[in-house]
């Protein structure tokens, strides 16, 4: 009993004590808080180092996402290279877990240190290819797929990647 | 004091106990922020102040909504009760040697009576809320209250001895020597106990316990009514400070200050102590706090009503 008693007033003393120590507290609005620059927030499609869009809608990330909230389509452009006819990604879905960004093979999703995106209008939490799309190249500045993959797009043809030897042509086996 | 004054000190009183209540509520949060390292409601207005004024506001305009399969006149009834009996236990505070509403003879029964009349309004809250949790709110509420009831009564009893007279006034007038606090501090150990559990406030809230019980007894209560129930909930903690304040720290008794200063300031002090319990002292299962009342305090009581008898006795006729 006056074990316990003695306990309590501790207690009480210890935490009078915390008068006198700095509140923990972020004001958030006007104190913004430092974000890693590898947080987990606002979802972006980049571009590779020449400006063209780095996605090639091989839909790794929608087969990712655990809560299905992307959605593509897949398109070929005249010189080759394919490209996503939409790309459309529900906000109000996505819990930002970073799996599409995991998953994408070409590092076009990248997640950034944002995460103010409240909106009045629920439907203003989907997000078309137009609003995800950026123009710089996100965390990985000079990673282009279509140089260092065997895919012939217009002005580069097979073997012509980095690291790439040039094809055997398997029908003329003469030594 | 005069015919005006009789009139309308009572309605200053009112108005001042219900206003000081509200302004509590943010005084509370904004303490309890303090002692747990955060800022608590500091946006609006100066410090936060205005939060009274939106709270209010916003539950003034909610639904005033009576589930239909709970007992409509009980339900309620109950929120009123807790508010009238402790705005009438303020009746009989003397907050200076001349302000006061009414010197009753028998003033410290009638605010054991008030206070326990506003048990009945949690325990008739919980019962008529036909909801589990308000059910098991307003059990604990009665458990609570046959455990400390007794004691708190015996508890102001040395008091009474030393004074010879249950009148507010008179105690506090046998405290011009020497604050009741140190002959009595026994007295003042369980009776300051008692009231926690009085008011149903932390560490002792087990009719509400928020983490078990979603809000126990006003689980249903929302709008006016549950605001009702916070008014009683603050009402008691001042009401309860007041009452520690005239019975063991000599009331208005205090140098230089004029007496309603001193008064205020030792019911501050006394509030905040209580906030202090709220922030620090974790809460005990309703078990453990009935074998604390009943193995504990009541035979420390009874130790401090012997011993208070016995002294008096000496004091009085020698051996």
């Amino acid at each position: 009993m006056l074990n316990s008693l003695g306990s309590q007033l501790k207690t009480l003393w210890t935490i009078l004590q915390h008068s006198f120590t700095r509140a923990e507290t972020v004001q958030y609005p006007e104190q913004q808080p430092y974000l890693a620059p590898r947080y987990r927030g606002r979802i972006v499609l980049t571009r590779d180092p020449d400006g063209d869009e780095r996605c090639v809608a091989c839909n790794l990330c929608a087969v990712a996402c655990p809560v299905d909230c992307i959605a593509l389509q897949q398109g070929t452009r005249e010189d080759g290279r394919w490209y996503p006819t939409f790309f459309r990604i529900n906000f109000s879905r996505c819990v930002m877990c970073g799996m599409c960004e995991e998953a994408c093979p070409t590092t076009a999703i990248q997640l950034t240190p944002d995460f103010e995106m409240c909106e009045y209008n629920r439907n203003n939490m989907v997000y078309e290819k137009e609003h995800l799309l950026i123009d710089g190249t996100g965390k990985y500045h000079d990673y282009n797929f279509y140089r260092v993959a065997g895919m012939a797009i217009d002005g580069k043809d097979k073997g012509d990647a980095v690291n790439e030897s040039v094809p055997v042509d398997v029908k003329s086996l003469l030594p | 004091m005069g015919e005006l004054s009789q009139v309308l000190f009572p309605l200053l009183l009112l108005v001042g106990a219900v206003a000081a209540a509200a302004v509590l509520t943010w005084f509370e949060r904004r303490l309890l922020g303090i002692w747990q390292d955060r800022y608590g409601p500091n946006r609006l207005g100066p410090f936060g102040v205005l939060q009274v004024a939106s709270d209010m506001l916003k539950l003034l305009t909610k639904d005033d909504w009576v589930p239909p399969f709970s007992d409509r006149v009980v339900f309620v009834f109950a929120p009123t009760t807790i508010v009238v009996a402790m705005l009438l236990g303020f009746a009989v505070v003397p907050f200076s040697p001349d302000l006061y509403i009414i010197d009753l003879n028998i003033g410290v029964l009638f605010f054991l009576s008030m206070t326990s009349l506003a048990v009945y309004s949690v325990l008739l809250g919980g019962l008529a809320s036909n909801n589990k949790y308000a059910l098991l709110g307003g059990l604990r509420s009665a458990a609570q209250m046959v455990s400390y009831e007794v004691f708190m009564g015996l508890s102001l009893m040395g008091v009474v001895m030393l004074t010879g007279s249950f009148s507010m006034r008179d105690i506090v007038l046998a405290q011009t020597d020497l604050w009741f606090c140190v002959p009595q501090c026994l007295g003042l150990y369980v009776f300051l106990i008692a009231g926690v559990a009085e008011s149903h406030r932390l560490p002792f809230d087990l009719p509400e316990a928020e983490h078990e019980l979603t809000a126990g007894f006003h689980t249903e209560y929302g709008g006016m009514k549950f605001a009702m129930f916070m008014l009683g909930e603050y009402l008691g903690l001042i009401l309860i400070s007041c009452m520690i304040v005239t019975l063991f720290f000599g009331g208005w008794l205090g140098p230089w200050l004029p007496p309603v200063v001193w008064f205020t300031l030792k019911v501050f002090i006394c509030i905040c102590f209580f906030v202090l319990l709220r922030a620090a002292i974790p809460r005990p299962r309703y078990d453990q706090l009935m074998s604390l009342g009943w193995k504990y305090m009541l035979p420390l009581t009874l130790v401090n009503l012997v011993l208070t008898g016995a002294i008096a006795l000496y004091m009085a006729e020698g051996f």
